[in-house]
Formats: C-alpha cells, structure tokens, sequence
C-alpha cells in the first residue's frame, strides 16, 4: 500500500480543470437559480439523490461526480445521506406510482429553502416511460421542480455544469 | 423422473419457436416439471404469463433449454410450481400482479410488484429480537427498495426483502410496440447492463424471425459487452471496498471505470453504449483509431490493475472484513440457479457465454473463474479474475475483428424468439412473440430475480453493520427485476 500511495503522492493530481456551461438552454436555466442560492446557501449545496425510478444509468453517472477526475466536492457539492442535511434533491427516474410516496415524504423532509434538480429524460417527462400507466411521467407531477438536466443519461460533465452554474462558480 | 422428462421432451415442439423447442404440456406434466426441479433436476430459469397461458423455461430438460407452456383453467389458475420449488415463488407473485394468471396452491399469495394493497412482512418474534425498517430511499446512492431487518442485538435474524419500487411496467409497454422502440426499453430494463439486454432481446428477436447478421455485428456486440463488463467489474470491486471503509480503492477503481467509460463515447458515441445494438446488428462501427484507443485503453489497465489486487490482498484489516463474511451455500445457488459471480463465487459454474455459446465466443479463448468459499471475498475475487478475462477478450477481438458490414435490416419478422446472455451479474433471458414487426409479447428476465433471494439467506447470522457489504458484493439490479 506504501508504495502506491507515494506513488500517488508523487504524481500530478487527476482531477480535471472546471468546466465552464457552453450549453446556453442549460446556462439560462441555472442561472435564474444563481442569485437565490448564492444568497441562501453562499455558494455550497448539500445534495440528496433519490431514484424514483430509474433504470440505474443515471445513478451510474452520478457515482461517476465522485470519482477523482470530477471531484465534485471541490466545488462544494457534497452528497449527504439524509433529506434533512440537502439543501438539493436530485432526482432520477419517471417516477414510478411505487416511488410516489417515498419522494413527496423525502421532499417533505428536506428542510426549505429547497430545490429540485430532475435528472435525465425519465424525470423530465417520463422519457421511454412516458405512457406506462406505472409511472407518472417526470418529477413535476409529484414536486415542484426548479432544474433539469436533459440526457439519458446526463454525463457527469452535463451534470457539474448544470450544478455550477447553479452556484454560481 | 426420467421417464417424466422423456415424456416431456418427446412432446412436439411448438412452430415457429426458436432456437430451442417450447412445448405445450398438461397439468400432470407441468406439475411432473416442478417435482423433477425440487428433486434437484436441472435448473429453473423463469416464469411468465401469456394472454392465456404461462410458461416456463428451464435449463437441461434434457437440452440446452427448453420452455413448457400450460393453458390456464378456466378462471386463469395454473398449479403453482413454487409450491415445490422455492424459486419460483417470486416470480409467480409477479406473474399474479402483471398478467393475472393465479397459482394455485401457491405458498405465498401476497403482491409482489403491485404495491397498491398494505404489505404484510413475515413475522419473527422471540425474545430480544427487534426489527430494522431501511428504505426504500436509502442513505447512498443507490435504487430504492426496503429492507425489513428482524435482529437480535447486533445479528441479523432474518432479514426480509421487498422489491418493486422501480416497477415501470416494461414488459406492458413491450406489448405493440415496433422493434426499434422496443429496443430502446429493453437497454432500459438495467442502464448498467444495458449492451446485454440490448444483445438479448436482439438475439431473440433474429432467433424469432430467423435472421442472419453480419458477422462483424457478433463481434462488435461482444466488444461492447466486454467493455460493459470491465467497467462494471472495475466499479464494484472498488465500491466493495468503499464499503468496508477502504477509499483508496474506490479511488483507483473508479479512475479505471472513468477511463473505459471515456474509451467507449470516444469509440461509439455513448458512455454506456445504449441504443448501439438493435435486431439485425449493430449501429456503430469501430475505426481503426477507435481500434488503437482501445488497444491503449487494453494496456493501461493491465499497468494499472495488479497493483490494486495487490493492495486488495494485503490490506489485512480490509480482508477482515470480507473473508467469512456473507456466506452463500454452494447447495442454494445450485438450488436457485444463481448466475454471476453470485454463482460462481458459490461454486456454480454456470456462464451462457459457455454452456450455451453464441457467436463469436464459441471462438474465443476464455475461462470461467469458479470459487467455493461463497463469502464477500469470493465474490471479489470473480469479479478479479472476470476483469482479466474480459482484457483478453477485448484484445482477441480487437486483433480478429472481420471486415464488414455491421447491419442487416430486419424484415416483418413473425414468430418466437428465445435467448440468455451473459451479462456482468450473470446471464439475462428474454423471450419474445413477434408479429409483422410487432412485440405481441416480450418478457425480459434479469439475473437479480434469481440472486436477491439468495441475498436474505447469506445475510442471516452477519451483523447489520455488514449488509451494505454483503449486498454491494451481490449488487443486484433493483430496476432490472422490478422491470
Ligand atoms: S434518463 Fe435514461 S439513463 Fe436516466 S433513468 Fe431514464 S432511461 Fe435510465
């Protein structure tokens, strides 16, 4: 273990420049988020992720922000374990009629000020799985949502950009 | 029994079903089936209901596979085969909630992916005992589900499981549609194995309307289903680590998943590879730079990887953790004919890339690493031996790869197509019903059906503080068996 921890040590970190939001549909719509949470949470979020359906793609992508070459916790976004600690909820999936509950009472549990994030083609309007009568066809049908990343599934680069801007970096 | 199974395989096989036989049975021989099963014969592989009828697929009854099918009674009922065969429960539970066929004499009569009605858990009661509610939002990321622990004080009793959460309704929304779109839900069933559902229900598809694909389409599909694999495999034995506390895995690991995820949007255009395989190929081709990168790609791991199962096996206060721990008999994956390294890490060595081989593995050289401890170590160390398999796959293809075309446009295809392919948590079974280029009937089985089962029995005597280890060694998909 030694040795490859000073080899670790030894070379240039991984992690990658910051990217900068050259999706203007998505700049727009993060940055009339900015201001707000600039104010409110000085530009450092706690997010909780809650799949309400999805088919785990997304959440793969997601995973991915942890790894070394994202880092997303150098920007301060920090995944948290608990709806009470997220100032964020990112959600995945087209909300399943199974899932409902279980997302009004994490979004119910998650102290105001709050925000939806909808991830991905299945929140946005239920993608594939629009007609399933299984599912109720995005996010927006059970809480309000404030962002949305389009992609099925969003990369992790789509995904720093979107939550960037949302802080205003 | 054996004169059951001969009577069995002497019934004609049903037109138009292909590449093994699917048979119409009687009561006494469906019930015949499910005895021969609980008296350890073969191996169960699913159960599904049709407008009329359900039918079930097994392996080595006496071929490769081969699929029984029984006409209702009047009023949908159908002698339960989980009544004999444990197995089965599950899947006729979902059989009841999705296409309405009753078992009867069933041993467990509660929904299963229909949460519309209360949920009675099982009782445990006795003395000191205390029960854990997790879920079905959890405290990581990963797909919902609950866990209902019964414990006493530290160690886990019994720990009951219940799925459905996910439940998109995949295989009604299969119903009437065309073959494109129907490929686009099938590689949505489990985003992480979505080149092997794609693969799947393409082969099962071309089985059904007997359609020949370019060769160069086989190889390419293995290609991305190796890489699907590797990246999987690399996520995992790092994730598994994580959750034993040892970051530093992760960290590596993930740095490795990262680089093959790169390779693959850079070589196909998509990180996962979705939508890339379809019925009658595949719709992205390799260029010889894509070739190169991949080549590389090949060559940074095998510099990189040693060095992290080196550090796996002697990081002692990790191994603690792993070794002896989440025990899987040997007697219960045959039993439940788990697949994977699930199986294989439990002694079964079971890999359709080999017991029922598709092109091109059939000419391929690989092997397929088998252990017998059963505990979370051996489940790692499949996945290790998998990555290493998977490396010489990947360069055997890439020096053999034929020239080619990569598609041939399926015509109205009509009738019944089958197919199991090794995906990276074991084999995915999809069985199909097509007419004129129409899905009648699709039903995609994912390996996790069989492996979350199995999951309740291993946990039982670990302590609680165990489970996140022992349930990311089986990483079972919650959408894949939700569907
Ligand atoms: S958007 Fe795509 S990747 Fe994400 S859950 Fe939906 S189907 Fe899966």
């Amino acid at each position: 273990m030694r040795k490859l921890l000073f080899q670790t040590v030894a070379k240039k970190p991984l992690t990658e420049p910051t990217p900068v939001a050259d999706d203007p549909e998505l700049l727009a719509l993060a940055q009339k988020l900015k201001q707000k949470i600039d104010a409110t949470f000085a530009g450092s979020l706690a997010i909780r992720a809650v799949d309400a359906g999805s088919c785990n793609g997304c959440e793969l992508e997601i995973h991915a922000l942890n790894n070394p070459l994202y880092d997303l916790e150098r920007f301060g976004l920090k995944f948290v374990a608990s709806p009470r600690h997220a100032d964020v909820l990112l959600v995945t999936g087209p909300v399943t009629q199974n899932m409902r509950e279980a997302l009004q009472r994490t979004y119910d549990a998650t102290p105001a000020p709050k925000w939806v994030v909808a991830m991905g083609a299945c929140a946005g309007d239920g993608g594939v799985f629009a007609e399933s009568p299984d599912c109720l066809g995005g996010v927006e049908k059970v809480v309000p949502v404030d962002l949305f990343i389009p992609g099925c599934p969003p990369t992790p680069l789509t995904l720093i950009k979107g939550f960037l801007a949302l802080v205003g970096a | 029994m054996t004169t059951l199974i001969q009577a069995f395989a002497a019934l004609p096989p049903v037109a138009g079903h292909g590449p093994w036989p699917r048979r119409m049975v009687d009561e006494t021989i469906w019930e015949g089936l499910a005895e021969w099963l609980s008296n350890g014969h073969g191996t169960f592989l699913s159960l599904w209901g049709d407008s009329e009828a359900v039918h079930m697929a097994l392996l080595d009854a006496p071929e490769g596979v081969s699929v029984a099918s029984l006409a209702c009674r009047p009023g949908r009922f159908f002698p339960s085969v989980g009544a004999l065969h444990p197995p089965a429960i599950r899947f006729e539970r979902a059989v009841r909630d999705l296409s309405g066929q009753i078992p009867f004499d069933a041993p467990d009569a509660r929904p299963w992916l229909d949460h519309s009605q209360p949920y009675a858990f099982l009782a445990s009661e006795g003395e000191g005992l205390h029960q854990i509610p997790v879920g079905p939002v959890h405290a990581g990321i990963i797909e919902p589900g609950h866990f209902r622990f019964t414990c006493n004080g530290e160690t886990i009793v019994r720990l009951e499981a219940r799925l459905g959460y996910v439940h998109k309704g995949v295989e009604a929304l299969m119903t009437g549609a065309n073959l494109e779109r129907a490929a686009l839900l099938a590689g949505r069933c489990s985003g992480d194995s979505t080149v092997a559902y794609a693969i799947a229900f393409s082969r099962a598809v071309e089985a059904a309307g007997g359609l020949k694909i370019p060769e160069r389409a086989h190889w390419l599909r293995a290609l991305m289903a190796e890489l699907e694999r590797l990246a999987n495999h690399l996520g995992d034995i790092g994730a598994v680590c994580n959750d034993a506390a040892f970051a530093l895995m992760l960290a590596h690991c993930s740095v490795l998943r990262e680089k093959v995820l790169r390779a693959c949007a850079a070589c196909f255009g998509h990180r996962l590879m979705m939508d890339l395989v379809a019925p009658g190929g595949v719709r992205a081709d390799l260029d010889g730079e894509a070739a190169w990168r991949l080549q590389e790609l090949m060559a940074s791991i095998r510099a990189a990887f040693p060095q992290l199962v080196e550090l796996y096996d002697s990081t002692t206060s990790l191994q603690d953790r792993t070794v002896g721990t989440g025990v899987l008999k040997p007697e219960l994956a045959r039993q439940y004919g788990a697949g994977g390294f699930v199986g294989r890490a439990s002694g079964r060595a079971f890999d359709a890339r080999r017991a029922l081989p598709y092109p091109p593995y059939d000419r391929l050289r690989f092997s397929i690493p088998v252990l017998t401890e059963g505990d979370v170590n051996a489940r790692v160390w499949i996945r290790i031996k998998d990555v290493e398999q998977s490396l010489g796959l990947i360069e055997q293809i890439l020096e053999r790869l034929p020239t080619g075309d990569i598609f041939a446009e399926p015509t109205a295809i009509t009738g019944e197509g089958f197919a199991m392919v090794e995906g990276f948590r074991g084999d995915v079974l999809v069985w199909v019903r097509v007419k004129n280029g129409l899905v009648e009937r699709c039903h995609l089985r994912d390996p996790s059906w069989l492996q979350w089962p199995l999951l309740e029995a291993a946990i039982q005597g670990n302590i609680v503080a165990d489970f996140p280890l022992c349930n990311k060694s089986f990483n079972c998909s919650y959408s894949g068996h939700d569907l």
